[in-house]
């Protein structure tokens, strides 16, 4: 489990961010997107893959979260 | 001054991890790139924010020179104990120039070195009580200090001190805020980690500071973030902001006190200038306290002007109309000043090494007079660098991540830039071998660099650089003959 940040892109996106490592890469898709079911499995632009435990969505963004990883991104 | 095509640049790479044993080739060869504007994403192409390799010269930092260097130390009301032996501290004392005003020793502290020069005893039997009697000693010295910060050497991890209860108590007693520092140098791969720690402790420790009382908020307050004040830059950054009629609350951390970290989660806009050094606070503000933070670039007047814009665009008209004012208002001394050096210096090749931020923020500045980047690397930076920095270097130019003595040597050699902008270890080095170079940390004991008033003296310096009649008198005038005729054969 890491500590991670979810924070609203410029474009309208979502960026995560995993302070203890510095990386920062766009989540290219969401398991759960609806007001009340929100997280899951997010897939990121880098390859990388973790989880989040679905919550309602957050009312504000960035919010920081406990994630699983399911994939790592190649490196 | 040769231009190289991406086939002839790879090559170059291969030729100088040439001398390197297999491993070290392999992994060198990793930090060593050819910028590529069809990559989107900088890991795909180049590594970074790894330990250095043994056995080469390498020019990072540690982390303590990430936290009492580069973020706390120029917080100037402050005590900053450099807490161990020492020469960490004193060694390094005032090298980076962050101007500040105050009268030192009475209520500015920054060009000060204080440090609990720890000796056998203390290593042996902790250096604990050696801490609290100083910062008794402090307080008695000092007593206009508005709080002091405890920035730990490597041996005060190694005998494991327990500086938080020490601080604790020091706190408690002395009625001001004691911040202790877990900054150890081993700590990391380079001082990157150290800013890191540094921000934490500002998270910790200063910023809830205080939350919720009264402050006398206007809806245009911004906060500096990330500008050192080297040689007043974030003084030359300042006043544009203010003409444009924004409150600026805060300076991180050059010229800044401790009362302006407190006060700045109550501003609208955090502004960050070194995104590598202070992102982790600005993303913390914008968790917690709900302000958006924008990175800027007050480097050359094409960023400036496009910076002035962007920010601008967070506040209502009133601020768009300011900037658009600044922007005109400064229009004719940016003229003057292209028209005069542009001549002079256009078409120069420059190669940078440096960290933070300026690898890739202050190539506009070198575009707007007319000169070009072919090279550029950073000592610490991640990923997310290099992402920004693909973006703003030429297609095919040369990336190196925290390069060795040897390989920048050997890159500047064989491309043969006009003026390479690096750091004090490597001035000499290149101006034996006849390449001017600007130390792109402290500017050369010159500055400011930032905003329009930055600009006038960025240019001029350069054009000192690269102009000064030394360069053709390297060879001396009986060796002159012999030198061409040598060329001649080559
Ligand atoms: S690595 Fe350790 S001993 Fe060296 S300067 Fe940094 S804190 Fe001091």
């Amino acid at each position: 489990m890491a500590n991670i940040m979810i924070r609203q892109a410029a474009d309208g996106g979502l960026v995560f961010y995993l302070p203890k490592r510095d990386l920062e890469a766009s989540v290219s898709s969401i398991e759960f997107d609806s007001p009340e079911k929100w997280g899951g499995e997010l897939k990121l632009d880098n390859g990388g893959s973790y989880y989040i435990e679905p919550i309602a969505r957050p009312p504000r963004l960035p919010i920081s979260l406990r994630a699983k990883r399911l994939g790592a991104a190649e490196d | 001054m040769t231009t190289l095509s991406r086939a002839e640049t790879e090559a170059l790479i291969a030729e100088v991890l040439e001398v390197y044993p297999e491993k070290a080739k392999k992994d060198r060869a990793k930090h060593l790139a050819v910028n590529d504007h069809s990559v989107e994403q900088s890991k795909k192409c180049i590594t970074s924010n790894r330990k250095s390799l043994p056995g080469v010269m390498t020019i990072r930092g540690c982390a303590y020179a990430g936290s009492k260097g580069v973020v706390w130390g120029p917080i100037k009301d402050m005590v900053h104990i450099s807490h161990g032996p020492v020469g960490c501290g004193q060694y390094s004392r005032a090298g980076r120039r962050n101007y500040y005003v105050g009268t030192t020793g009475v209520d500015s502290f920054g060009t000060m070195n204080f440090t609990s020069d720890f000796q056998e005893k203390d290593i042996v039997f902790g250096g604990d009580k050696k801490l609290s009697k100083l910062i008794e000693e402090v307080e008695l010295l000092f007593p206009l200090a508005r709080g002091i910060s405890v920035q730990s050497e490597c041996p005060i991890g190694l005998i494991g001190d327990d500086i938080e209860a020490v601080s604790k108590k020091a706190a408690a007693a002395t009625g001001k805020p004691v911040i202790p520092v877990r900054c150890e140098g081993f700590r990391g791969v380079s001082q990157s980690l150290g800013h890191h720690i540094a921000n934490d402790a500002i998270r910790d420790w200063v910023l809830d500071q205080r939350d919720g009382q009264e402050f006398a908020a206007t809806p245009y307050d911004v906060a500096i973030i990330g500008d050192y004040n080297i040689g007043g830059d974030a003084w030359a950054s300042r006043i544009l902001l203010e003409e444009m009629g924004l409150r600026v609350v805060a300076q991180w951390s050059g010229d800044g006190t401790l009362a302006e970290m407190m006060n700045t989660p109550k501003v609208k806009l955090n502004l960050l200038h070194c995104y590598r050094s202070m992102n982790y606070i600005s993303r913390h503000m914008e968790e917690k306290y709900g302000i958006p933070w924008m990175e800027y670039n007050f480097f050359g007047p094409t960023k400036i002007i496009e910076s002035l814009r962007n920010i601008a665009a967070f506040f209502d008209d009133r601020i768009k109309e300011g900037a658009e004012r600044v922007i005109a208002r400064y229009q004719p001394m940016v003229d003057e000043i292209t028209a005069k050096y542009k001549p002079r210096l256009a078409g120069k090749k420059v190669m940078l090494y440096v960290g933070g931020l300026r690898p890739r923020h202050v190539i506009g500045a070198y575009e707007d007079l007319g000169m070009e980047v072919i090279g550029t690397g950073y000592e610490f930076a991640h990923n997310d660098d290099y992402d920004r920095t693909m973006k703003e270097m030429g297609d095919a130019t040369l990336l190196y991540d925290d390069v060795t003595g040897f390989e920048l040597e050997e890159f500047v050699k064989r491309l043969k830039p006009d003026l390479v902008g690096s750091g004090i270890k490597e001035k000499y080095i290149f101006q034996k071998m006849g390449i001017p170079l600007r130390q792109m940390h402290s500017w050369d004991y010159s500055g400011p660099y930032h905003g329009y008033d930055g600009f006038a003296i960025f240019a001029r310096d350069m054009d000192i650089a690269l102009s000064n009649p030394v360069w053709s008198k390297l060879v001396p005038p009986w060796q002159q003959g012999v030198v061409a005729e040598a060329q001649k054969a080559a």
